[in-house]
């Protein structure tokens, strides 16, 4: 029985506030404390570099949940608290305040931190930012209000980069793009999507420089100047930083968790200690469908180990076995990827328009992965099709006059 | 001000009031059961999905063409369905009865 005992969370973000609810649901009698260094009522991660830094949102607005509803389902929201260590043996945490907590089950939903690369100068420069959480995002939009040029530089081209850059744009900055790689998007995606998207940034009036190593921030009072391992120079009055994350380990590493690009999980969950679960971002996890250990930074990822977690805790085996989907907003693009396309072999495009076309991608002619772009019913139907594990004519898939519901093979 | 009407997987009623933003944040913020809204309110995952009772939906109006592709990925899928993150909360929706879709 669960009455007696507790479940502490370290990490109030989707995965964690998700678990919190999902245990008590689950049937979970006893206490639930959800302890998280941020100070903010937990919020969605995704709007921060999209509509609640253009639009100059509300956080209220984007809570994962209402205050009510953590008195309403008894979760203890500890906010504004680090953990500084977990004793696996006596079963209790140690706060960086000095006071301590029991537990019974414990799950990590640490996440991950913005990683700021060794450039020279960074760390003296005023004005640059990463991007991860909303107080990084409401400092963004002072120093941007207080800038007079409105020159941007933006180091990294990935998803946050770019959205980033766009959101910036849209409140009228000139935004540039480093990219340290040939392209923009080089590590998640084909050349095709990476291509697209520069155009995208580009007719928007975003300059993107590709093979950018940016090596040094100069900095005079509030202007910023940064230097390009090829001797260019970028004035700026405001640096955002994406350059990828470094994973929330240590707690776990610590007291020797198996860690390998991040913590090791079962696909119950379970990281190698019995009572010490993770999910989220922070887990090298198996996947199912793809055969394949993976670490995925999604919402999708989050949400859905949560649910396993607290069933698993609850006494009811699961398995955690979803199929991986991920969203961008950029401008008015909508990219939607279901399925890991890793290790594909071959790719097909399905064009239905100029801003209204898929990537099928696939590995001997199972269907992998869809990127689509302003394109849900591609999304859906490559969705049903990796579930079904369709057979699908390709020659028929890339033309758009066949409906999609007729490329398969029967 | 509008007075919007959910009836959730137990057959409960819960009635609750907004003035601005969508549909599913005023369900979350109140929360009601079986709106989950993961994606934020984007149109991304479909987990805020309802059907919209017969003779509101002239008020409500139809899905446009992503959430309608969107709302295939659920089973349960029907004339009235809508996902109401894309309904935004307003005066002329004053009244409406939303059932959850959600069966688990």
């Amino acid at each position: 029985m669960s009455q007696n005992k507790t479940c502490v969370v370290i990490g109030a973000s989707h995965g964690g506030v998700n678990f919190a609810f999902a245990l008590r649901k689950e049937g979970w009698k006893g206490a639930i404390v959800l302890i998280d260094k941020d100070q903010t009522t937990p919020y969605h991660r995704p709007p921060l570099s999209k509509k609640y830094l253009e639009l100059e949102d509300s956080i209220q607005n984007n809570l994962l949940k209402p205050l009510e509803s953590y008195e309403k389902d008894n979760i203890t929201l500890s906010l504004g608290k680090e953990v500084a260590k977990i004793d696996k043996e006596n079963k209790t945490i140690s706060l960086s305040d000095g006071t301590s907590q029991k537990y019974d089950v414990l799950v990590l939903a640490t996440g991950a931190r913005a990683f700021v690369p060794p450039i020279s100068g960074i760390n003296k420069a005023k004005n640059v930012f990463t991007l991860r959480n909303a107080k990084d995002v409401e400092g963004i939009r002072t120093a941007f209000h207080n800038s007079k040029q409105k020159n941007i530089v933006v180091i990294g081209g990935g998803y946050i980069g770019l959205e980033t850059a766009a959101s910036l744009k849209k409140l009228g900055a000139n935004v540039t793009v480093l990219e340290r790689e040939e392209r923009i998007l080089a590590r998640v995606t084909t050349p095709y999507l990476s291509e697209f998207f520069a155009n995208l940034h580009k007719a928007n009036g975003v300059h993107i420089d590709v093979d950018k190593s940016v090596t040094e921030i100069q900095s005079d009072g509030n202007k910023n100047t940064v230097v390009c391992a090829d001797g260019t120079t970028y004035p700026s009055d405001l640096v955002v930083v994406g350059v990828g994350i470094r994973v929330n380990q240590e707690l776990a590493s610590d007291i020797g968790l198996e860690i390998n690009n991040g913590i090791v999980v079962n696909t119950a969950t379970q990281t190698s200690e019995k009572d010490i679960y993770a999910i989220g971002d922070c887990t090298f996890h198996y996947n199912k469908i793809y055969d394949v250990h993976v670490r995925l930074e999604s919402v999708q990822n989050a949400v859905d180990q949560a649910k396993v977690a607290a069933a698993n805790i609850c006494g009811k085996a699961t398995v955690y076995d979803a199929l991986p989907w991920f969203w961008s907003d950029q401008y008015d693009v909508k990219l939607q990827i279901v399925g890991l396309s890793q290790n594909f072999d071959s790719y097909v495009v399905r064009n239905e328009g100029a801003m209204k076309f898929s990537i099928w991608y696939f590995k001997n002619d199972r269907l992998l992965a869809v990127d689509a772009i302003n394109n849900a019913k591609s999304y859906v139907m490559g969705t049903k099709f990796i579930k079904t594990e369709a057979k699908i004519d390709k020659e028929k898939l890339a033309d758009a006059a066949v409906n999609i519901k007729d490329v398969l093979i029967n | 001000m509008a007075k919007i009407t959910f009836i959730t997987k137990d057959g409960e009623k819960v009635t609750v009031e907004g003035d601005s933003g969508n549909v599913m944040q005023l369900a979350v913020n109140n929360g009601v059961e079986g709106i989950d809204g993961d994606c934020g309110g984007v149109c991304s995952c479909a987990t805020c999905h309802v059907f919209v009772a017969e003779n509101d939906m002239d008020k409500v109006g139809e899905a446009g063409e992503i959430e309608a592709d969107m709302l295939e990925l659920e089973d349960n899928v029907s004339d009235f369905s809508r996902l109401c993150c894309q309904i935004e909360v307003s005066e002329a929706i004053d009244g409406i009865e939303l059932t959850v879709a959600k069966e688990d």
